[in-house]
């Protein structure tokens, strides 16, 4: 049964794929221009998928609060950018500068999380959206003084999309870039992907990594076992903070825009739905579940476009998406509730 | 008790700051006041009875609020108007109301201790498909009887339905004017006369059973309810008056934004009454009168208020969007951490 339920979501997704790319062949779209998207769009979004593994591992729940590290690697950037920092050391310095923050409001983020458990969820859902309002504030009183970033009128407050074009944009995605039978296949920007995954893995094989599995496996276990529950709760909730915040990065330099203010609002609901289509199931999750779903998922996301605009009705591919994304989280809602009872 | 005057203090404080540098006249902020009251106030009402019932708050009234525009847009396509098309609307509304709390209600018997949540994401899920449907179903899969709602190339409907026909129908019934201040006493009636039914509801067999399921299933069974069973007459009941209470809302616009017009009703309609003093575990009548007054006040004044004071009308915006979810982040933290200490 346990199997059976996993691979719902991973089948109907599969299905939908192929029927999708069938669809693709069909209207004359060329297949090497999607692979070579998809894998783009597996390292752009796979590390915000990833920053939800540590919450999920520690039985914090999905990081429906994933806008709070999203924030913090926005206010990294904005740092490195208003000093005019260009190209791949311009991003490592954007993600260094994000990490303050991150740990910071990652630690306060987790202490909140501790206060209610059982309803982390919810909770997270709605800090991560009062954060982005309050946020809003700082992006319209911060004294940023590089004027590609303020408004061109006025020149006080950030702007909604900052162009990185200037500074580090695609600095990850052009690195060795190598060109397979047509496709092109961004092989430093997979590798930046899979070493942040192998770090993780690695870092759930040391002490304190075993500590936060053993957490969210069973509590009364873990604190037989002498672990401080809280202590590791909080600091699973930084880790994922901060791999969100390096995350947003990531995704910012390969869009090639920054875009603040609302931006994040969302962001947590697709990352939630790709790590679920991946396989995983609330504490059991994997680095293959991470990989595997933010394939797939971004995969759809990436055919659904072009097809829809074929079709004449680009606002399809919008509806789609949303419905997908969402179908999936309730789906596995509905899945892991039946098994708690 | 002190604790529970909170959260409405600090509300009645910080708008009367903000109505104090915002420099607008207390006739206007009272004529909108009003209006507010008598647009959201159903709605609000309908997370009262979930909340009873121990199933937390309900977002899910997105989708009695989305079979509201359902029946709506299909009394237009039928063009039926005046009070026949009314009562067709309500009639439609209510009987989709009716199967989609069921289904909701059962979902929700299978996530115990999350339905927040998962109200939240049936919410999104209903959004989408409701899309689908009038966006693309119209028009390809679904033949409509009346072109004129339809966008132009024959696929969809138009994003702005207008409700002519039935504008003024209700809503300037009875109306008072004190000063300047326009007072409609048959939908203030109304509204507050929905209140009293709820009120009245609570003390029935079924509202005693809806608040003992609230406290605990063992003493629910032990008295011989089936608490599964309860759960979802409460959700029932709850997506039917979201249902009316979007229809009191858009009635009152007179105009359909047939895309976005539910959107952030379970945001603004959990806020406003958490505003008024209620908690997770303890929402009433008044709780939701008090917080429409309050929350939409401060709504109201926001905007103007940051303009004046910090030259940015945007900074207002951020604040009460800020308000509307940090009031039910509050609440939630706030409730979670003395349920704790209960146990």
């Amino acid at each position: 049964m346990k199997h059976l339920g996993v691979q719902i979501p991973q089948a109907v997704i599969i299905v939908f794929l192929a029927v999708m790319t069938g669809a693709a062949v069909w209207l004359e779209i060329p297949l090497t221009w999607i692979f070579s998207d998809a894998l783009v769009r597996l390292a752009m979004n796979g590390v915000l998928v990833l920053s939800l593994v540590p919450m999920l591992k520690a039985g914090v729940g999905i990081n429906f609060g994933l806008p709070i590290g999203v924030v913090a690697g926005l206010i990294g950037m904005c740092v490195s950018i208003n000093f005019g920092f260009k190209g791949i050391g311009g991003l490592a310095l954007a993600m260094t500068f994000s990490l303050p923050s991150a740990l910071a409001l990652g630690a306060g983020y987790g202490a909140i999380l501790n206060r209610v458990k059982g309803k982390e969820e919810i909770t997270a859902t709605f800090l991560g959206f009062s954060f982005v309002p309050l946020m809003n504030f700082f992006w319209t009183v911060a004294p940023f003084s590089n004027p590609a970033m303020l408004w061109p009128i006025g020149g006080k407050g950030l702007r909604p999309v900052i162009g990185l074009k200037k500074f580090f944009a695609k600095s990850l995605n052009d690195l060795w870039l190598v060109d397979i039978a047509g496709v092109r296949v961004p092989v430093g920007f997979l590798l930046f992907f899979l070493l942040l995954c192998i770090l993780l893995a690695l870092f759930f094989r040391t002490r304190t990594g075993r500590a936060m599995t053993a957490v969210g496996e069973s509590e009364a276990f873990a604190r037989l076992a002498g672990i401080r529950i809280p202590r590791i709760r909080i600091l699973a909730v930084i880790l994922s903070t901060i791999i969100a915040a390096l995350g947003i990065c990531v995704y910012a330099q390969s869009y090639g825009f920054l875009e603040l203010y609302d931006a994040p609002l969302m962001m947590a609901f697709p990352a939630a739905s790709a790590i679920l289509v991946g396989g995983s199931m609330g504490r059991h999750t994997r680095m293959p579940h991470v990989i595997l779903g933010t394939f797939l998922f971004q995969t759809t996301y990436l055919i659904s476009g072009p097809i829809a605009n074929e079709l004449m009705l680009p606002e399809v591919a919008e509806i789609f998406r949303l419905m997908i994304t969402n179908a999936i989280i309730l789906y596995a809602l509905l899945y892991e509730g039946g098994k708690t009872k | 008790m002190k604790s529970v005057l909170r959260v409405p203090l600090i509300f009645a404080a910080i708008s009367c700051l903000a109505f104090a540098f915002s420099g607008m006249s207390l006739s206007f902020v009272a004529n909108e006041v009003i209006t507010r009251f008598v647009r959201d106030g159903v709605m609000v009402m309908a997370l009262i009875i979930p909340i009873r019932a121990g199933m937390g708050v309900n977002f899910s009234i997105v989708v009695g609020a989305l079979c509201a525009q359902v029946g709506l847009i299909l009394v237009l396509d039928f063009g039926l108007s005046g009070l026949t098309g009314l009562f067709a609307m309500v009639a439609i509304g209510l009987s989709l109301s009716l199967v989609m709390g069921i289904a909701i209600g059962i979902c929700l018997n299978r996530v115990k201790n999350r339905e927040m949540i998962t109200t939240i994401i049936i919410g999104f899920v209903a959004t989408a498909i409701y899309q689908l449907i009038f966006m693309v179903g119209y028009g390809t899969v679904i033949r409509p009887t009346n072109q004129e709602m339809m966008l132009s190339r024959g696929i969809g409907i138009r994003n702005m339905v207008d409700l002519e026909m039935f504008r003024g129908l209700l809503d300037r019934l009875w109306l008072v004017k004190l000063g300047s201040v326009e007072i409609p006493i048959f939908m203030v009636l109304a509204v507050l006369g929905f209140g009293l039914v709820i009120k009245y509801l609570n003390l029935t067999r079924l509202g005693k059973a809806f608040a003992v399921v609230g406290q605990s299933f063992e003493k629910a069974q032990a008295l011989g309810l089936d608490p599964d069973m309860i759960r979802i007459k409460a959700l029932v009941l709850s997506t039917l008056i979201a249902c009316l209470g979007h229809l009191f809302y858009i009635l009152n616009i007179g105009m359909l934004n047939v895309y976005t017009a539910h959107m952030n009703t379970d945001i603004f309609s959990c806020a406003a009454l958490f505003a008024g003093g209620a908690t997770l575990a303890r929402a009433k009548v008044r709780h939701a009168m008090l917080g429409i007054v309050l929350f939409h006040s401060l709504f109201i004044v926001s905007p103007q208020a940051g303009q004046n004071v910090f030259g940015n009308p945007a900074l207002g915006e951020y604040f009460r969007s800020f308000v509307a979810y940090g009031t039910i982040a509050f609440a939630i933290v706030l409730n979670a951490g003395t349920e704790k200490k209960l146990v």
